[in-house]
């Protein structure tokens, strides 16, 4: 590896990425912003109920200061954000009380999947890989193509169904509290990690294929095969380094969904991750939880690239000098 | 689209033609063309209405007169599985069409201008893309309303990022090679450029994707409705039935499999042909 | 009138109360539902002794990460359940007869035509902290509601008091600025949870403590409300579980399956959908219980077409309600009369005649108002009530057969409440329903009401609700509850769908006596009411 040596390139190159996300989490954070504020109906309307009546709607909008003007608004946020201030909910708790402990629990999920899942992914696709086109390839993937198009939901009411209704070994709510205890909140846990297995596992295994496929037209690997090495050998030596830097890129994409994409799953197993915080601060106008979740969800996506990004061009020193 | 292969593809090696239809991607096409059947000869193949309440029992079991049984409203199941299939399909399709027009035009057209464009472009659909989709669409559909067409044009609007990625990757490739190169020497204008070297390129790469798209809003749409604001009521939707019969699964009725099945097939269908299709143009498949 | 007289009103009111409860046993009886019913008094009815002990799971429809302890808010049953019915007590807790007694307040009496209302406080309550209750808390927690810059839901219903003074250490008299005999009940509403009050004024409402029957052990918005019992409850015997714990499920197919998985012991909210499959479940039972909530069509009587008393005759005539209740609310509902009062509300009266499905009748009225035919646009979403669109499909179908053209104007789901509630002219609505005549009335049907939504504006019915509202004398106030509801029955704007019922999914080990129907949860009160059998 030749990364030493052009250090300075690649320094220069983080620093360009990052500029970029900042730039694109404040675009993001303006559209987040103008969304949730041209939402209809109000914080006050959603937790006042049926007793909304329009007078205690009209203190609650002044108390919170939704009677200023959109832009001064979006300032105030704005100046208190880039101080690392996520400011106060609409429900009078800090903010960084109602999301990290939110986002703790979805990292662990999305942890959690992402171990099984990736390994298995890139493992299953160089089987693929391996014996293209025939027997365990075809079966490898017809049975992630049926995943990949079953709903989500439908994988989890399926593992529900089996693993917790009939065979009654796992728990069906994954409700998991400060108050229990770890064993018992990996017990919760496996049900929905299971299913996001499920549902990311082909993706990441498809691209694996293809990406290890893309690499094997290569010239050089006529070379590996003519010089007789075996070819499972050429696959994991020669091949996979060589396409690690597409497959991470897919891989990023879909630790950025388990992060903040899995709603579904979230509200199928009743699990309390970030997704649902940010549905239930939408659906109650919350705007502070809003914004923070908008942002946490696009730093996650902007680093995860960033990641993905890197290890690419280490895998491939080439690109350190391209463009 | 015999041209894509009479053009001197990337490089690297040249298209093999064959028209020698192996045997997944017949299977595709007979999927595909089965439900395209369906959606379109629906009210003749249906044995009852779409919204026709034909029984009392709600959750009726499998018999001669509805041969899926009745849903929780005691509609024929079966029925409103083949309608189904006309309303999963044509919006899926028509949201697919509405975002490869919007992402591909705009994709194509950054590649072939570059420039400040292209830069502006990136950064705003890069931010997009990092907003979670599924909560992106919640608020949007919140905003406008969860018509058909407000779903279509916003699932459209947030898919066609996707699809501007890959185009834009693809006719990038394509632009910076040297015939086009030399096209751009002798003076050909922007739009030549695209609608003779770029688009007959990718064709292949946005075919193949399409395919993939379509399974995604499939089950995006799927998803919505799983959160009560895909497809509303009475429409029949494969999604939307699958949830709202959920609860038989509970008690060992396989009826909700049924359309997630159809969803399933569906998907495996379209990606045997979208698999050849690419297959077919990168040589990818003759390793 | 002395003050003798009115105790003797209040005894009679109370009265009123159990006949009503008759009545709704009477047709709970009907239905094959209730079990033994030998006398009047719950405890007689009922032969189980509850038992004590138990961990008690409950799967709720409605959390939300949002919910506070504030009692300015508690928007959904999830957080009223938890702080007001299990943390928290009022002063007057409705029975499940729908009657109103002393929950915190010992008894109250009404003075001065009922403008003024004297309440004595239990001796002996303290709060989960050791603190004992003091008429200063009360005060506070009333002033809490009232102050000008207030954001409580429950500040509109409390300008009618004028000033709370208390009478020595265990007396509260409340002035109000004219007569209300049924003043008790608004004690009742949940957001008049008494907590415990701070030094200077205001209220603790952060320390999640109250008097109730559970103190709060943990609780996480949106995920769970853990409590465990009281040792020092001011009920008798009550409460009987030990520990409780609230567990927000919102996915209709989660919470059915936590229960069958034994997750939960209890949920609320079962789908209409999935009674059924429950009761083919012979661990599970359901119970139905009959509700305030109703489902209606409201019509802008200030507008055309609707300014035509006969139109909107013709239109109530043009549904069949009894196809609605069967096939959208699949028969868990109860067919509606065009009023808003349901039938376990003290003073219900049904008008006459019943608005059922005529097209004759119909068409006579349309043309009575000189119209062959009438046009309608109806706005409406899901949102408006669970089936509203299905309900709408069929009522179009049930109108066109009568000349009638209903077109269905799909609004935005979200902001409806907003947008198309109270502006557009024909529009469905739920309501949460009143425990009391005048209540329902004041809220939606009175002419300066905020929330008429019919913009409907009856000379008669809006005398008789102010005569109503201070009349002592029972009798009288029965005839000019009748009355009232006769009139909307006949000229209102609303076209009440149906009635709906609270269903309860549980386990069969747990027990409960008669569910109160006033509001969700047993009243708010399942956690202090239900046992475990085994």
């Amino acid at each position: 590896m030749q990364i030493i040596t052009s250090t300075d390139v690649v320094t220069k190159l983080l620093a360009q990425r990052l500029a970029l996300g900042l730039l694109s989490m404040f675009v993001v954070s303006v559209v987040i912003f103008v969304a949730v504020n041209s939402l209809p109906g109000s914080f006050a309307a959603a937790v006042l109920g049926q007793s909304a009546t329009p007078e205690a709607v009209a203190a609650f909008n002044q108390k919170l200061g939704l009677d200023q003007p959109l832009v001064s608004r979006y300032l105030t946020w704005l100046s208190a954000t880039v101080t690392g201030d996520f400011g106060t909910s609409f429900t009078n708790r800090p903010v960084s009380t109602m999301v990290m402990p939110r986002l703790w629990n979805s990292l662990k999920l999305a942890i959690s999947a992402a171990l099984i899942a990736v390994p298995l992914a890139i493992t299953l696709g160089a089987i693929c890989v391996r014996f293209v086109n025939r027997l365990p390839d075809r079966i490898l993937s017809a049975t992630t193509l049926s995943t990949i198009s079953l709903p989500e939901f439908f994988i989890a009411y399926l593992l529900i169904l089996v693993l917790a209704a009939k065979l009654q070994l796992l728990p069906s709510l994954s409700t998991i509290r400060g108050s229990m205890g770890f064993a018992d909140q990996a017990i919760r846990m496996i049900l929905p990690v299971l299913t996001l297995v499920f549902v990311t596992l082909a993706h990441m295994m498809r691209a694996t294929r293809a990406a290890l496929l893309n690499v094997m037209a290569q010239p050089y690997i006529e070379m590996a095969r003519l010089k007789g090495e075996p070819e499972t050998r050429i696959i994991l030596r020669h091949a996979l380094p060589n396409a690690i830097g597409s497959i991470a890129s897919v891989v990023a994409l879909n630790l950025a969904y388990l992060i903040a994409g899995v709603v579904v799953v979230e509200a199928v197993f009743v699990y309390p991750g970030i997704g649902d915080t940010m549905v239930s601060a939408v659906s109650n106008r919350d705007i502070p939880v809003v914004q923070a979740c908008a942002l946490i969800f696009s730093a996650a996506y902007i680093l995860l690239n960033l990641v993905a990004d890197i290890i690419a061009i280490a895998s491939n020193p080439r690109l350190m000098h391209a463009r | 689209m015999s041209s894509v292969s009479t053009t001197a593809p990337n490089g690297a090696r040249p298209v093999r033609r064959t028209w020698r239809l192996p045997i997944t991607p017949l299977i595709g096409f007979g999927i595909v063309i089965t439900y395209v059947s369906c959606a379109l000869f629906a009210p003749w193949l249906a044995p009852y209405g779409e919204y026709q309440v034909v029984s009392d029992v709600p959750f009726g079991p499998w018999n001669s007169q509805n041969l899926l049984g009745t849903d929780q409203l005691g509609r024929d199941f079966l029925s409103r599985l083949i309608y189904g299939a006309r309303n999963s399909m044509g919006i899926a399709f028509a949201t697919t069409v509405v975002a490869f027009l919007i992402g591909g035009f705009i994709g194509i057209a950054a590649a072939a201008i570059r420039g400040w464009f292209d830069q502006v472009i990136c950064r705003f659909v890069d931010s997009v893309m990092s907003i979670p989709d599924l909560v992106f669409t919640l608020m949007l559909l919140a905003i406008f309303g969860s018509s058909v067409w407000n779903l279509v044009l916003i699932i459209a609007a947030l898919d066609s990022t996707r699809v501007f990625r890959i185009s834009r990757a693809a006719a990038l490739n394509v632009a910076t090679l040297e015939f086009v190169e030399a096209a751009e020497a002798r003076g050909e204008g922007v739009f030549w450029k695209v609608r003779h070297e770029i688009l007959p390129n990718i064709m292949p790469i946005l075919i193949s994707e399409f395919g993939m798209r379509f399974c995604f809003v499939f089950l995006t749409i799927a998803a919505l409705s799983f959160l009560g604001v895909g497809l509303q009521p009475p429409t029949a939707e494969w999604g939307s039935m699958v949830r709202d019969n959920a609860a038989l699964i509970n008690s060992g009725d396989i009826t909700p499999l049924i359309p997630a099945g159809a969803i399933a097939l569906l998907t495996i269908g379209v990606n045997f042909v979208a698999d050849w299709l690419l297959g077919k143009s990168s040589g990818a498949q003759d390793v | 009138m002395s003050d003798m007289n009115e105790k003797k009103y209040w005894a009679m009111e109370l009265s009123k109360g159990r006949i009503s409860r008759r009545e709704f046993l009477g047709r709970t009886l009907a239905l094959g539902a209730a079990t033994a019913m030998s006398g009047m008094i719950p405890s007689l009815a009922f032969a189980e002794e509850p038992k004590k002990g138990g961990f008690f799971r409950i799967g709720m429809s409605d959390p939300s990460q949002q919910d506070t302890s504030d009692p300015a808010t508690w928007p959904a049953s999830f957080a009223q359940s938890v702080f007001s019915g299990s943390m928290c007590n009022n002063l007057t807790e409705i029975s499940p007869d729908g009657s109103i007694v002393g929950d915190l307040a010992e008894s109250f009496e009404p003075a001065d035509n009922a403008k003024k209302w004297i309440f004595k406080i239990r001796q002996g309550v303290t709060f989960h902290n050791g603190k004992s209750l003091t008429v200063e808390d009360i005060i506070q927690s009333y002033q809490y509601h009232m102050t000008a810059d207030s954001t409580s839901g429950a500040r509109t219903l409390l300008q009618q008091v004028d000033t709370i003074t208390a009478d020595g250490p265990n007396t509260i008299v409340f002035n109000l600025k004219a007569g209300s005999a049924d003043f008790p009940f608004l004690t009742a509403d949940y957001h008049l949870a008494i907590m415990e009050s701070k030094d200077g004024g205001g209220i603790n409402w952060e320390q999640m403590v109250g008097t109730g029957a559970f103190v709060m052990e943990n609780f996480e918005p949106g995920v769970s409300a853990k409590m465990k019992r009281n040792p020092n409850y001011h009920k008798n015997n009550k409460p009987y579980f030990d520990e409780v714990e609230f567990i927000g499920i919102a996915d209709w197919t989660a919470r059915l399956n936590a229960l069958v998985t034994d997750e939960v012991d209890a949920i609320i909210d079962v789908d209409l959908r999935n009674t059924s499959l429950i009761e083919r479940n012979s661990g599970l039972k359901l119970s139905r219980v009959p509700a305030l909530r109703h489902w209606t069509f409201d019509m802008d009587t200030s507008v055309e077409p609707f300014n035509d008393p006969n139109v909107r005759l013709a239109l109530k005539y043009a549904m069949d309600r009894d196809e609605i209740v069967k096939k959208v609310f699949l028969g868990e509902a109860a067919r509606g009369n065009d009023t808003p009062v349901a039938n376990i509300v003290p003073f219900f009266k049904d008008p006459t005649p019943q608005h059922g499905y005529d097209i004759e009748k119909a068409k006579e009225y349309l043309k009575k108002a000189g119209l062959e035919t009438v046009t309608a646009n109806l706005s409406c979403a899901d949102t408006a009530f669970p089936g509203a669109m299905e309900a709408a499909a069929l009522y179009k179908e049930q109108a066109a057969k009568a000349g009638i053209v209903i077109n269905i104007v799909r609004e935005a789901e979200d902001g409806y409440w907003d947008n198309v509630w109270l502006k557009k002219p024909f529009n469905a609505s739920d309501w949460y329903g009143r425990p009391t005549c005048d209540w329902v009335f004041s809220v939606g049907y009175a002419a300066d009401a905020a929330w008429n939504n019919t913009h409907w504006k009856n000379e008669r019915f809006n005398e008789l609700l102010v005569e109503a509202r201070a009349e002592t004398d029972q009798a009288k106030r029965a005839e000019q509850y009748a009355e009232m509801q006769q009139i909307v029955h006949d000229d209102g704007g609303v076209i009440t769908v149906a009635f709906a019922n609270w269903t309860y999914a549980m386990s069969s080990k747990v027990s409960t006596a008669e569910i109160g129907g006033a509001l969700p949860c047993d009243n708010l009160r399942m956690a202090e009411r239900w046992w475990f059998t085994s």
